[in-house]
């Protein structure tokens, strides 16, 4: 009898863990993660997110057309603007809030989460499957919303005119400026998201105190101002703009600082959501 | 960790408190390879011990081993063990066979061993003909079976089933008792909890009583019973005679209580030695004052050992 047990036994060992199987198991993971993303009743909200400064964009043009065309430095103030206050501050950081905090927090809620923990899955594997669908979905979404938002503004330019503005002035490095901080904004926003859906049962309280914050970053003094992520995206922001009369002013950190620090903050929180996922228990009932 | 220890599912003085409520307390267990159930009220615990096995919960206290592996150690721990828990929950939209495929791809099988697997799973729990259908339009028995067929698919060496005849109908019933039987005939470890007395004592290899958190016995359910003197044990004598036979049997200290039948055509005895009462009957069968039809105990099943243990079987029906 016990001699079946122990063939499965050794069977079963002969698939060590390796890089090639984790890969695997991430891109299972990613597969599953980004179709219910895109497709489950929970993305309504956010392709609702996505499409509104598309559509604002497109309402201003419609009505500012020949503005737009004679004077587009004015326009390209005014999309700097629209592009921290509402894409970065409003869209985006809302945005990756629904998506990051229901990677784990949505499936605490719809009971599922325990077939993951039940998986012959390292729970730091998942929690990196799991943040890169987030960012594929973040990133599809974002980064066109954003390159929409760009081509509405470059609209009443014409192609001559818009091939003009971005090859031969200070256009395409413009837009690669703001598609490249959109980028950051969903890697930053969307590793704090994953942690508070880990570490709180109703993590909108946190996400409303952390937008406050980040909204309130320009009256803040030099060294509080650098413990927000709005800061180092502002900081890259192509365009600048005022922050109005009540702003204590900083130095803007380099964008050398700025991209690295990003991504270090970011793998430092994942790393914190890998601690906190390893000692996770179940407990539907007491969510 | 001896080898023994690596053939068994064993639990060292483990305790779980949620909070200052007590899950389960110091329980010593070894589980070996066949079906072995776990019996108690609501709230015994016995669903807490399943969800410490498969690292669902983490203990309070105590250390934990199945055939060697830790519950900390999911990525070696559940490429041997299978659970299938009572949470009546699915990922959204998915139909029964992308439920279970999915699963088995988060394993990192390849996709055509997934897809394999996949269907000799709902084969192996009759869902073939509803794989395509999505979980949610499922009855409550063919989601239990689809959750069923998601623990047994990546064919592990121990199965823990939770509740797992919840839902089913009489004939699924019978085909997954069945299904355990041969799994656990193949060597595998089972664990199930039921709260269905006399399935379990039909198909359990050993059982473990808890309540309130403890381990109240556990082992095979005659040899429970043989150690609780407290309760002599019921034997049912058909015989001819019964008047007769209870003045005989009374001779004997070994008998404390006999009582006749309604219908006067047997006696019911309470013997502390079951072994020496037979030694006796066989003595009066052979004197021939009485005919003795049938010998039945009557209370050496699961049932009764819950109902002296635990409480009223009525009780133990609502686990």
């Amino acid at each position: 009898m016990s001699s079946r047990v122990e063939v499965v036994a050794m069977d079963k060992s002969v698939k060590k863990s390796s890089w090639p199987h984790r890969k695997r198991q991430i891109a299972a993971i990613l597969r599953l993660e980004v179709r219910k993303n895109f497709t489950g009743k929970r993305s309504v909200l956010m392709y609702l997110l996505a499409l509104l400064p598309v559509l604002i964009m497109a309402a201003l043009v419609s009505v500012h057309y020949d503005d737009i065309r004679t004077n587009f430095s004015e326009a390209s103030l005014i999309f700097a603007n629209l592009y921290e206050g509402m894409i970065l501050r409003t869209v985006i950081f809302f945005g990756c809030a629904w998506i990051f905090m229901n990677l784990f927090r949505g499936e605490v809620v719809d009971r599922s989460l325990h077939y993951y923990f039940l998986s012959p899955v390292r729970r730091e594997v998942l929690v990196a499957g799991k943040y890169i669908s987030g960012l594929i979905t973040s990133l599809i979404l974002f980064v066109t919303m954003t390159a929409l938002a760009v081509f509405f503004i470059y609209l009443p330019l014409g192609y001559s005119g818009a091939m003009n503005q971005l090859l031969n002035g200070p256009g395409m490095n413009q837009v690669l400026i703001y598609l490249g901080t959109t980028v950051l904004a969903c890697v930053g926003y969307g590793a704090v998201f994953l942690v508070i859906g880990l570490f709180f049962r109703n993590p909108v309280i946190p996400a409303i105190i952390l937008y406050g914050w980040e909204f309130i970053n320009f009256l803040l003094p030099p060294v509080l101002k650098k413990l927000s992520v709005i800061h180092y995206l502002h900081s890259l922001t192509p365009v600048p703009i005022p922050e109005g009369p009540f702003a204590i002013v900083t130095e803007p950190t380099s964008a050398w600082l700025t991209v690295p620090g990003l991504i270090l903050v970011t793998a430092i929180v994942l790393v914190l959501a890998s601690l906190r996922i390893r000692r996770m228990e179940i407990k539907y009932g007491s969510e | 960790m001896n080898e023994a220890s690596s053939q068994m599912i064993v639990f060292e003085d483990v305790s779980k408190f949620y909070g200052e409520i007590l899950g389960v307390n110091r329980v010593n267990l070894s589980i070996a390879h066949g079906i072995t159930s776990l019996v108690g009220p609501n709230g015994a615990g016995k669903t807490t011990l399943m969800n410490l096995m498969t690292g669902l919960l983490r203990p309070t206290r105590g250390q934990i081993s199945i055939l060697g592996i830790s519950p900390g150690e999911p990525e070696e721990l559940f490429r041997s063990v299978g659970y299938c828990s009572q949470f009546d929950s699915f990922p959204r939209g998915v139909t029964g066979r992308e439920f279970i495929n999915m699963f088995l791809s988060v394993h990192g099988m390849a996709k055509d061993e997934a897809d394999e697997l996949t269907m000799k799973a709902l084969e192996r729990v009759n869902l073939v003909a509803a794989a395509e259908k999505k979980v949610a339009a499922y009855s409550k028995g063919m989601r239990q079976r689809v959750r069923l067929a998601q623990a047994v698919a990546h064919n592990p060496s121990v199965l823990i089933l939770d509740e797992p005849l919840n839902g089913l109908d009489p004939m699924a019933r019978a085909e997954t008792i069945r299904l355990f039987r041969q799994l656990a005939d193949e060597g595998l470890h089972l664990v199930i909890s039921s709260h269905i007395l006399h399935e379990v004592d039909m198909m359990s290899d050993s059982v473990v009583l808890l309540n309130n958190g403890y381990v109240v016995a556990e082992g095979d359910v005659r040899d429970v019973r043989d150690e609780m003197e407290e309760h002599p044990m019921q034997v049912l004598v058909r015989c001819d005679h019964p008047t007769t036979l209870a003045a005989r049997v009374f001779e004997q200290d070994l008998v404390v209580e006999a009582r006749i039948h309604e219908d006067r055509g047997g006696l019911f005895i309470k013997t502390r030695d079951a072994d020496k009462f037979y030694l006796l009957l066989n003595e009066v069968v052979a004197e021939g004052s009485v005919q003795i039809e049938s010998v039945t105990p009557v209370d050496d099943d699961l049932s009764a050992v819950y109902r002296y243990l635990i409480g009223s079987e009525t009780e133990g029906s609502r686990v």
